[in-house]
């Protein structure tokens, strides 16, 4: 998917207040959506500060694009107004003293850049904010505050975009509004994206590459559908455990109202999609909508049965196991029942069949 | 009618006394600025062990008698304390009994009612607009100019007006520092004082009333126009 990585970040920091340390070492891709996860208090939101420079760890080195950012041993630090970043924190954080326009050219006149370019105007139509220039930001609704922020951030066109959380304020509605602009926004603009985020459903429809932090630890740094089918990873155990395919639609069956779609390792019927062939989408698959059996069924109502084999298996809790299946190249998981494993004597190695019951498609 | 002009007359006196209490105040607010500014942002941000410290010395004026803080002020600025020595080497004299010494001893009693209206108004700004201020290319200095003084309009409007006319309103201090000089230290507060010594009630109730009224009307304009404006925290 991502092509050539052609230079990467690389931050080490440790930091320690006392009750929480931070002691991380890694490697992002400098493009795609890089996604910070873990629960509240593993450390993602002040891995993004350091980075931004909002806090500094005592200890610490990063360098983005061959451009040093800290190296404590050499006492480098750039502070935040010297890196070229941008930064969407969890509220919109709009200047409440400035209409939308001087939020949106504050950091402009700055950099000396000008406003009236075709980025400028690509990103404010990107984001559906064209309407909203003379506006105060108390004049604007939760949805529309958080895409000029991300608005703000983005015309400096930045080496790298930094987003703590950016939904995490919204409800339910507007989260949807903003979604798919943040995919949209990654595709068309190519700016490296960091993205701090607790919500699984966010990692699904957005992260290329998954970071996992537990307790200031990084548990795991990957690819995406790498890093959720790691059976090491409390992630895989989850209820809402799922794999994240990408794939693109051949043709429609409109007949059936059903959409072929082609991934590395096969096809699936889904349900129909309103796009043309070719288009890339992502396709979800819950590990509790993937069952196992030994042989090709003959007769079956499920649509999506593929040739599989058994990656790994574990234990989960009361009786669940968790199967980590290779379809093609693909990785997939399957939340099934002790018994059955041993039932089927499924082993690793062990050439299957999988039915998937059910997918859904996030953009 | 006559009589009526009469009375709204100010005698040149009591016409330099208000003059002379205008420039003061206004010097006054001035450097309560100039130096509460700084002292506020720093009280407001700072995690330092000496902040309880600085905020007490900072509103002792608000419960000390003027006279006690005048008095100080007198043998620290006179002939033999550390002030009054330094400026005797310096060869400006000493500065009570001196317009000079009437501003500085004003700009120290009106300081917390700067300093504080200034300090809530930066706490209140809170973190967040500056760190986006920081991503946003902003260099501190920057950030303050641009963010946090628009921010705190109000908190500045509160500061001037009540730094401007608590220093026309003082008294102890001034008797004790400024002493009582035509043109150069007699303010109006004084000046109210003399008259009703004179027994002068007429010309002490022009000055008085007048002083009132403007109070008031300061008073009124700060709480109505404030309270109505949306940026008021």
């Amino acid at each position: 998917m991502n092509a050539e990585i052609t230079s990467s970040i690389t931050a080490r920091f440790k930091l320690d207040y006392g009750n929480f340390q931070l002691s991380v070492n890694v490697n992002l891709p400098n493009s795609g959506i890089s996604v910070l996860f873990g629960h509240s208090g593993s450390g993602k939101t002040t891995l993004l500060r350091c980075i931004a420079g909002l806090q500094k760890a005592e200890n610490g080195f990063l360098k983005i694009n061959g451009n040093i950012w800290q190296d404590s041993d050499n006492n480098i630090f750039l502070p935040t107004h010297k890196r070229p970043l941008g930064y969407v924190f969890q509220e919109a954080n709009l200047f409440s003293h400035l209409t939308v326009q001087n939020n949106l050219n504050f950091g402009l006149k700055r950099i000396n850049a000008k406003s009236n370019t075709e980025k400028y105007q690509q990103i404010l139509s990107l984001l559906g904010i064209e309407h909203l220039l003379d506006r105060m930001p108390e004049r604007l609704s939760g949805g529309e505050k958080q895409r000029v922020a991300i608005a703000r951030a983005l015309v400096l066109n930045p080496e790298v975009l930094l987003m703590d959380e950016p939904l995490a304020s919204l409800d339910f509605k507007r989260k949807q509004e903003i979604l798919p602009f943040l995919s949209r926004l990654n595709r068309e603009l190519n700016i490296p994206v960091l993205y701090v985020t607790h919500s699984q459903q966010e990692v699904a429809q957005l992260a290329d590459f998954l970071v996992v932090l537990e307790a200031g630890k990084v548990q795991a740094a990957g690819q995406l559908s790498q890093t959720l089918s790691r059976l090491d990873l409390p992630l895989s155990q989850e209820k809402e455990a799922s794999t994240v395919w990408n794939a693109s639609i051949i043709e429609h069956e409109a007949e059936f109202h059903l959409t072929r779609v082609l991934f590395e390792g096969g096809s699936l019927n889904l349900p129909t999609i309103n796009a043309k062939t070719g288009t890339p989408l992502r396709v979800q698959i819950y590990a509790r909508d993937v069952s196992i059996v030994l042989e090709r069924p003959k007769a079956t109502s499920i649509l999506n049965v593929l040739p599989a084999t058994i990656t790994a298996i574990a234990e989960g809790e009361s009786g669940q196991n968790i199967v980590r299946l290779e379809v093609g190249s693909q990785p997939l998981l399957a939340h099934i029942t002790r018994k059955s494993v041993v039932v089927l004597n499924l082993k690793i190695g062990t050439a299957v069949f999988v039915q998937i019951k059910g997918t859904s498609i996030l953009n | 009618m006559a009589t009526t002009y009469q009375t709204i007359m100010l005698t040149p006196a009591d016409f330099a006394t208000l003059l002379l209490t205008f420039k003061v105040a206004c010097l006054a607010t001035i450097f309560m600025l100039l130096f509460g500014t700084p002292l506020a942002w720093w009280l407001a941000r700072t995690q330092s062990k000496w902040r309880g410290i600085i905020n007490a010395v900072v509103a002792l004026p608000l419960v000390l008698p003027p006279t006690v803080l005048g008095f100080y002020l007198l043998i620290l600025l006179g002939k033999n304390g550390v002030v009054g020595e330094f400026t005797t080497w310096l060869g400006i004299g000493t500065l009570p009994f001196t317009f000079t010494g009437l501003v500085i001893a004003s700009v120290l009693y009106s300081m917390p009612f700067v300093v504080q209206p200034l300090q809530t108004a930066f706490s209140s700004i809170g973190n967040q607009p500056l760190e986006a201020a920081a991503t946003l290319r902003a260099n501190p200095l920057d950030t303050f100019f641009n963010v946090v003084l628009p921010l705190s309009k109000s908190g500045f409007l509160t500061a001037i007006i009540l730094g401007f006319t608590h220093t026309v309103g003082e008294f102890g201090v001034v008797l004790m520092v400024g002493g009582n000089i035509p043109n150069k230290t007699r303010v109006v507060s004084v000046q109210i004082y003399n008259h009703v010594e004179a027994l002068e009630y007429s010309e002490a109730h022009q000055l008085a009333g007048g002083l009132l009224a403007f109070s008031f009307v300061v008073l009124l304009v700060l709480y109505t126009v404030l309270k109505t404006s949306p940026n008021v925290k």
